[in-house]
């Protein structure tokens, strides 16, 4: 199934090189996939996985092993980042 | 002494420079900066005060850890009667010009009256007097601060000024210190221009000296800082990427406003974010960030140093935009692109060069501007009118409209007084994203509705900086929110605020709050200032500070009508997103928030509440 990935700030940097500039992945992916699959797939350090969206929506770190994702849906991962 | 005990009285009628002793009493009530320069404004200026009439006042403050080795220490804060709003306004800078303040020796600068001729305020320590202004006067901010330095013959001189927009009374003029860093909002420029007050030139040689405890002071400063350092926030996120990160983060989430709120995503997002910044330029091969930077004792370095491309259409032959120059923060970049659908990174960088160069607030500017470009997409403001074509996502218009903005040329003057003034000339009030006749800043109410309470209910007019519960909403800090439900939020905002209302005060920024809470700042209040500051006194100031400001603005006339959002929040569904379907949830919020308060149904503080808080 289809979905996407996107990793921001310095995360941008484990994507490959043709992704950069938008930050974002398509994907195939098996049904089942999770969060933690993923972040363990592009080997993505672990303290830098701060803040995880599905389609926006939070996804808290005690549920990144069991959320599946569904088709089409969009998995953004940012490091500890903020603004004002 | 965290505090120098002397306040600078400038009567600019008269033209006299007086110093008197800071009252104490009022110093252990209020701490300082935004609460203490408060009391002394509400105390001295009628509410209804006409916020243009020489008998408004404008207060220059620090805070008792301005100029300290606190990290971050270097903030003051410009309270008056808003231009824009007709509320309390209170605009906190960065830069050097506050440190610099103490070091000359004053705690505030009151100025009261009108100058009948353009002057600037010099200070060298005790030495305070007024001098003619005419040769600055239709100068630009970057242009009077060179001046002032060559005329001083002192490249050390601090210097805060107005530009040419607060001279041509534009609503929402600032003043800018050190260049790039300004006390943005409210149209705290536009009462110093209306003063007749061009620049005011400090020069301190004294340091801070006679903490109550200087050792402790250094054991709790240093500690903080570590605080600071191992924070992953303000230690790396935000000198990396500054606060421009959030741009991908908010519009992700679909609380991204765009093209005047009509939308909650924007598809350009990532043209025009941190991320964008970083990217080296096809034409030149640069990237439009060059460095971060920080201001005065500041560990965290959150700010942007950017140079446009040389070759955009924006400054095509005008090579005095070519060097360095204080970049796009989040706020900046949201409004001067998302909020009129302007996706061209280098036209927002010009834009926001010139909000620096000729001192107006991009935020209140670039709402505007989305504001106009929905009245000409309605076809109520035409071409003819506006004096050039202006839909929606024009970059080209944003460009030429900031020039003229700054100079007062044309439609420009239009749009210098603000979203609420135009959209109510032409006739569809609605279309006014604002509160109290200030515009929203960069987050949408309906998908993250703690933001919907603090716009409606800050003391200034919409602002996120007075509870900003984005923090808590989105990225979890202290504890994560849900952003899409309002349970929990009137108490959320309440403890926002008044913490907010104590780091406003204590003369240090409040990003440090990502990582600080009250316990980290109490210590280093504690060790510095004289009496003794508990963590239940600090939070009674905090919580005192909030309903003396409220009190202020029931009295000028505001009631529990101007708590509110403007009509498309709370019935026009957000499109796309989380949010999707969902309008803000003002109204449930608003009476649990007034209850939390200890304020009556119509937003009146009780009288319990006043004697609690010793007002
Ligand atoms: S965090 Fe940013 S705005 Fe605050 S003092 Fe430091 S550099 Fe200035």
């Amino acid at each position: 199934m289809k979905v996407a990935l996107k990793l921001y700030a310095t995360l941008s940097d484990y994507l490959p090189a043709e992704a950069r500039q938008t930050n974002r992945l398509d994907l195939e992916v098996e049904p089942g996939t999770t969060p933690a699959m993923m972040i363990e797939r592009y080997a993505l350090p672990q303290k830098l996985c701060h803040l995880v969206l599905i389609d926006g929506v939070f996804v808290p770190p005690g549920m990144r092993a069991t959320r599946t994702l569904e088709e089409g849906e969009v998995l953004a991962i940012w490091p500890p980042v903020a603004g004002g | 002494m965290a505090w120098t005990r002397k306040i600078l009285r400038v009567d600019l009628t008269n033209g006299t420079c007086k110093s008197e002793p800071l009252n104490m009493k009022l110093a252990q009530e209020y701490l300082g900066q935004r609460g203490l320069a408060t009391k002394y404004f509400v105390d001295e200026v009628d509410p209804k005060v006409d916020p243009l009439s020489p008998a408004n006042k404008l207060i220059m403050a620090t805070g008792p850890l301005t100029g300290t080795p606190a990290s971050t220490g270097g903030r003051y804060s410009v309270i008056t009667k808003g231009a824009l709003t007709g509320a309390i306004a209170c605009s906190n800078s960065g830069g050097y010009f506050g440190a610099e303040m103490k070091f000359a020796g004053w705690d505030m600068i009151i100025f009261e009256g009108k100058s009948p001729k353009p002057v600037y305020l010099s200070v060298e320590d005790d030495k305070a007097e007024l001098r003619d202004a005419s040769h600055l006067w239709g100068k630009t901010v970057w242009q009077t601060e060179e001046i002032i330095k060559k005329s001083h013959q002192d490249p050390q001189v601090r210097v805060c000024s107005i530009g040419r927009s607060g001279e041509n009374g534009v609503l929402y003029a600032c003043i800018v210190n050190d260049l790039h860093r300004a006390a943005g909002r409210s149209g705290v420029g536009t009462v110093m221009g209306s003063k007749n007050l061009k620049a005011v030139a400090l020069r301190g040689t004294r340091g801070v000296a006679g903490m109550k405890d200087a050792k402790a002071f250094m054991k709790a400063a240093t500690a903080a800082k570590q605080v600071l350092k191992d924070n992953a926030v303000t230690g790396q996120g935000l000198p990396a990427f500054g606060t421009q990160v959030l741009m991908n983060v908010i519009n992700e989430m679909g609380a991204l406003p765009t093209r005047n709120h009509r939308d909650v995503q924007f598809e350009s997002a990532r043209k025009i974010s941190a991320e964008a910044m970083a990217e080296k330029r096809p034409t030149d091969g640069k990237s439009n960030l060059v460095t971060n930077a920080a201001c005065f004792g500041c560990t965290i370095a959150c700010g942007r140093v950017s140079k446009i491309d040389a070759t955009h259409f924006s400054v095509v032959n005008k090579p005095e935009y070519w060097g360095a120059t204080g970049g796009l923060e989040y706020e900046a970049a949201w409004a001067l692109g998302a909020a009129n659908g302007v996706g061209d990174l280098e036209a927002l960088t010009f834009a926001n060069m010139i909000c620096n160069e000729d001192g107006y607030d991009p935020i209140s500017f670039g709402a505007t501007v989305g504001a106009a470009m929905e009245l000409y997409d309605l076809g109520i403001l035409t071409k003819e009118q506006i004096g050039m074509d202006a839909p929606f996502g024009s970059a080209e218009a944003l460009c030429k409209l900031a020039e003229m903005t700054a100079r007062g040329e044309g439609f420009g003057k239009e749009l210098g007084l603000g979203s609420k003034r135009l959209c109510a000339k032409y006739g569809k009030p609605e279309l006014s994203m604002s509160v109290k006749g200030q515009e929203f800043p960069a987050y949408d109410s309906r998908g993250i509705q703690g933001m919907g309470l603090t716009y409606a209910t800050s003391n200034r007019g919409a602002c996120h900086l007075r509870s900003y519960t984005v923090a808590s909403e989105v990225l979890g800090i202290p504890v994560k929110t849900d952003p899409l439900v309002t349970e929990g939020k009137a108490d959320l905002v309440k403890a926002f605020q008044d913490a907010t209302s104590v780091f406003d005060s204590a003369g240090v920024c409040v990003f440090t709050t990502f990582a600080w809470t009250l316990a980290d700042l109490q210590p280093q209040l504690d060790a510095a200032c004289e009496g003794d500051w508990t963590m239940e006194k600090l939070a009674l100031v905090g919580e005192r500070i909030w309903n003396m400001e409220r009190q202020f603005n029931n009295a000028a006339g505001f009631t529990a009508k101007d708590d509110d959002l403007p009509p498309r929040l709370k019935t026009e569904p957000a499109k796309t997103g989380p949010a999707k379907g969902l309008v803000s949830g003002i109204d449930k919020m608003r009476p649990e928030y007034y209850k939390v308060r200890g304020w009556d149904a119509n937003g009146v503080p009780t009288k319990e509440t006043l004697s609690r808080l010793g007002l």
